[in-house]
């Protein structure tokens, strides 16, 4: 953390978006985190990203449970809404905001111990719900907040600080979220954030529930020799088979990529996110097939990132299915939102 | 890119814009800490070591310091560094105790400077210390040169004159007043002198040779020695309605003293639109607050005498083709205009003219007639003549006549030692790191949003009562605090040790101003384009780091906009970033290796 305020001026020639926005307009308070925290890169990539986009801050909704990860939402876009819930219950609140206003860009942030551990039934229903969201988890291996004892994601054999060795198999939250059916499955590395921007603007854009696994060394309790999830170690095992580059909607497509290797996928508001194979073993479209290229790298210790699997979801994403209205309830004439006793006698009648 | 070198002494002392724009590299950022901490005397001292007269410059200099300064361009305007200098001046205890021992026992070597201006005086503040006796000739009665004949006595006191001039002359030196040296055959044959410095300025104004030149001569002034006869008392009233012609700072100097002499409608004379004046910005401002009328693209044609005696002047009325670079690419005259005046001073430039420097003595003249100087030794074709200030590259400023004199010191010291001229010392840089904990620094790193302060002036009713009441009061105890919270500590330098990095992105991610990036390294021109922000400022270097250990990628910073606010540093996990102070030692010369020991040193 720092002591005085980042200074309130910015680079004289700093690109400004459709808004007329820079990226400084997209910043939040002054992180409290431990300097060199990889949870503070993801902020400056989803500042990157939301400004990239050109959202409207104030239609950028931030949610998230308890934990270093949770404390970020602060850091970011100072002009959207925001919801620190109970730890492990973000799923909820997201999936009751997304209920009553479905034209916001909702973005979860959460860590391994708020997902993986108090959190994952929260988790595991949100996929299922399909609620329309950015899910991002701040994964570092350890609880920081609480001294750096192994999270529910350490690898075993991993090493802490102390010396102790973890012997618990981890949990995947990629693999677990792909054998849940979701339809955008991600992993990065926070220090790469030319692959983590496309990855935020382009799950910013899915209809229904992305995730992001995003590997976030933590400075202080998981950075040394024997980690699995250092800067170091991550950088070494990390292979990137993916790469999705995100289009906005105005832009054409260029036709800097070879015909076949190229993948557009349409997002529902038009805007397109372009997916370039760089394995060949790795195939984003078919879950069967990426979850198994997964488990399988992950077995001789490699960390596949990229968007691991994209299909298309919009027909059984939560408004959808529920039929809803298409317009958010706050913008519901106040008869039609609340129909008054006589309907609800109807109602209640089809049930005597 | 290779990794830059930060070994080489101009790396550091070029982000240090202020310092390196200033001709004798004062140590400015150091300067303003002191003031900010109230260390006044302390101030002073750092500004006195590298430009001898701080109460003097703070001012009127020209400050070549604040266009440079990097406040100016991540905000509108710059530090008002001249002025702080001022605020050193204006509180500072006793100094003289602080200055070098002048020893008992002199070397046996004589050094004669000819002009008792800024660059002789400097000459003589180098060589007492180190035991040289020094005799300084002077035309007038009173030491100073063009500081105390031709800058008004409302910009600059007599009294801020004499206590910095008498510092120096305190010290022993020979003042010979009153002396005018006709012929340097003479100086060289009988005076005794192992060295001369000649610093004996621009002391010729420029001739406007237009008809009615000769009948209107006794109401056309050449601008410079108008304003040495004022200086000196010689005139004490001027016509009501006043020209001038010319618009350089001596033509702002002459409109504002003829003000002061009781002229009503005093109007500046310009050939060319604003953009081409000559004058800085900030004396043009001071001359309009008064009301002089500034006229421009007029182009002087003739004097107009009627019944013996200056009735005014026509001009053509120009009109100029300007292109989008900024450059006249035609002119032509539109029409003519008589504009009456009683008086027309003539401030269109000086020149340097040494009639008293015979031909033959070795001392070489180009072609138009200005002697030829070595201009890093300031050495004549003459072994042992040195020339500094306007005389020497025809007229510059104040600033640059001090320098002039530090280097013609270093000259005199080696030629006197028997040693080449050319062998310098070079100049140094150190490093110190300001941390002081896990988020303290040894320097205020917080910026402060605060505009420049303004300088309070004695009102216009009040200050044209008595010629020599001071325009400038100097800055308030409450401006002075806000505004060297204006300074951003550029001489506090982010320093990168490659091998610490972890490639973790926290300084990219807080600097304010987008000045870092991690990036696979390129050509610099190619490189410059894929920052963070474009580094579109190709005056101010890119410091590329070794390649990083993980991935082999470099990190770049672009110091253009930086602002030392420390906080990369303060974010570096593992001190990759540190913010170290570098002080750039400028050689003088008592830093010349050799200084203790002259061959016959008694």
């Amino acid at each position: 953390m720092t002591f005085i305020p980042k200074p309130k001026i910015a680079h004289p020639s700093l690109p400004r978006n459709d808004l007329g926005l820079t990226r400084r307009d997209y910043e939040g308070a002054l992180s409290t985190l431990c300097a060199g925290c990889g949870h503070d890169s993801i902020t400056a990539a989803i500042i990157e990203a939301c400004w990239g986009i050109s959202a409207r801050p104030e239609n950028v909704v931030k949610l998230s449970g308890i934990g270093c990860s949770s404390k970020t939402t602060a850091y970011f876009v100072s002009g959207g809404h925001g919801f620190n819930s109970v730890h492990g219950r973000m799923p909820s609140i997201a999936m009751g905001a997304n209920a009553a206003n479905r034209d916001l860009h909702y973005i979860g942030v959460s860590g391994d111990g708020d997902s993986l551990s108090i959190g994952l039934g929260q988790f595991c229903h949100a996929i299922r719900r399909n609620v329309n969201m950015l899910y991002l988890i701040e994964n570092n291996g350890v609880y920081g907040l609480t001294k750096g004892q192994f999270s529910a994601s350490a690898d075993i054999g991993t090493r802490a600080k102390k010396g102790d060795v973890n012997q618990q198999p981890p949990i995947d939250p990629v693999l677990l979220a792909m054998n849940l059916g979701a339809g955008f499955v991600a992993r990065s590395f926070s220090g790469d954030k030319a692959q983590l921007v496309p990855l935020i603007q382009a799950g910013l854009k899915y209809a229904g529930f992305a995730v992001i696994d995003i590997i976030s060394p933590c400075v202080t309790f998981n950075d040394h020799e024997g980690s699995t999830k250092s800067y170091a170690y991550t950088r070494e095992h990390t292979e990137a088979v993916v790469a999705a580059d995100f289009v906005p909607l105005q832009r054409e497509i260029t036709a800097d990529y070879g015909a076949g290797e190229a993948l557009p996928v349409v997002m529902h508001d038009g805007s397109r996110v372009v997916l370039r194979k760089l394995a060949e073993d790795h195939d984003p479209s078919d879950p069967h097939m990426a979850y198994h290229s997964v488990q399988q790298h992950l077995a001789r210790g490699e960390i596949l990132t990229g968007l691991l699997h994209l299909r298309p979801t919009e027909k059984t994403e939560f408004h959808a299915l529920n039929r809803t209205p298409d317009q958010p309830l706050n913008q519901l004439p106040y008869a039609k939102l609340a129909p008054g006793s006589k309907a609800l006698e109807k109602i209640l009648a089809r049930y005597r | 890119m290779n990794p830059t070198d930060t070994s080489h002494p101009d790396y550091f002392h070029k982000v240090v814009d202020c310092q390196w724009a200033c001709p004798a590299h004062t140590d400015v950022p150091e300067y303003i800490r002191l003031i900010a901490q109230g260390r006044f005397t302390d101030a002073y001292m750092v500004n006195r070591k590298s430009n001898v007269f701080p109460g003097i410059l703070g001012r009127v200099c020209d400050r070549p310091c604040e266009p440079a300064c990097r406040r100016g361009r991540v905000e509108k305007k710059p530090v008002a560094i001249c002025r702080l200098k001022r605020v050193a001046a204006d509180h500072k205890d006793e100094f003289l105790d602080r200055l070098p021992p002048i020893p008992q026992v002199k070397n046996g070597r004589k050094v004669a400077c000819i002009g008792a201006g800024p660059a002789s005086l400097v000459v003589a503040n180098d060589l007492m210390p180190l035991g040289y006796e020094v005799t300084i000739f002077e035309q007038f009665a009173e030491p100073g040169g063009l500081m105390r004949t031709n800058i008004p006595s409302f910009r600059l006191p007599q009294g801020t004159l004499d206590e910095e001039i008498g510092a120096i002359v305190d010290m022993g030196v020979e003042l010979k007043l009153g002396h005018r040296i006709e012929s340097m055959r003479q100086l060289l044959g009988q005076g005794g002198f192992d060295a001369v410095f000649v610093g004996s300025g621009a002391p010729k104004g420029k001739e406007l040779d237009l008809p009615g030149r000769q009948e209107g001569a006794a109401n056309i002034h050449i601008g410079i020695t108008w304003l040495e006869s004022l200086a000196f008392d010689h005139i004490k009233s001027i016509g009501e309605k006043v020209l001038i012609i010319g618009v350089g700072n001596t033509a702002m100097d002459c409109c504002r003293s003829s003000l002061r002499l009781g002229a009503k409608d005093v109007k500046v004379m310009a050939r060319k639109p604003r953009q081409f004046f000559k004058a800085s910005e900030w004396e043009l401002e001071d001359a309009e607050e008064e009301n002089v009328h500034i006229v421009v693209n007029r182009s002087p044609k003739n004097f107009v005498v009627e019944g013996g005696r200056l009735a005014g002047m026509t001009f053509d009325v120009m009109e100029y083709d300007i292109d989008a670079r900024g450059r006249i690419t035609a002119e032509r005259v539109t029409g003519e205009e008589f504009i009456p005046a009683d008086d027309v001073i003539l401030a269109i430039g000086q020149e340097n003219a040494f009639p008293w420097i015979e031909r033959d003595l070795g001392i070489e003249f180009d072609k138009w007639d200005v002697p030829r100087v070595d201009p890093s030794t300031h050495e004549s074709t003459r072994p042992g003549v040195f020339f500094g200030g306007d005389a020497a590259f025809g007229p510059k400023n104040i600033i640059w006549a001090v320098e002039h004199g530090h280097q013609a010191a270093i000259s005199i010291h080696q030629h006197c030692q028997g040693l080449p001229v050319t062998e310098r010392l070079p100049p140094g840089v150190n490093l110190q790191s300001r941390k002081m904990g896990m988020h303290e620094w040894a320097y205020s790193n917080e910026y402060s949003a605060v505009e420049r302060r303004l300088m309070p002036h004695v009102s216009l009713k009040e200050r044209f009562k008595k010629i020599n009441i001071e325009v400038e009061l100097g800055f308030t105890a409450e401006q002075a605090v806000e505004e060297v919270q204006r300074c951003l500590n550029c001489d506090v330098q982010t320093v990168f040790e490659a091998k610490l990095c972890i490639e973790c992105d926290a300084c990219i991610d807080i600097c304010p101003v987008d000045c870092l990036t991690m990036t696979p390294n390129g050509e610099e021109a190619e490189l410059r384009t894929r920052l963070k922000a474009p580094a579109r400022n190709v005056t101010q270097a890119l410091y590329v780091s070794a390649p990083l250990k993980h991935t082999g990628r470099v990190m770049v910073k672009d110091e253009d906009v930086c602002v030392h606010c420390g906080l990369c540093a303060e974010r570096c996990p593992t001190a990759a970033w540190d913010m170290q102070k570098s002080h750039v030692k400028w050689p003088h010369a008592a830093d010349q290796p050799s200084a203790a020991r002259l061959p016959d040193q008694k």
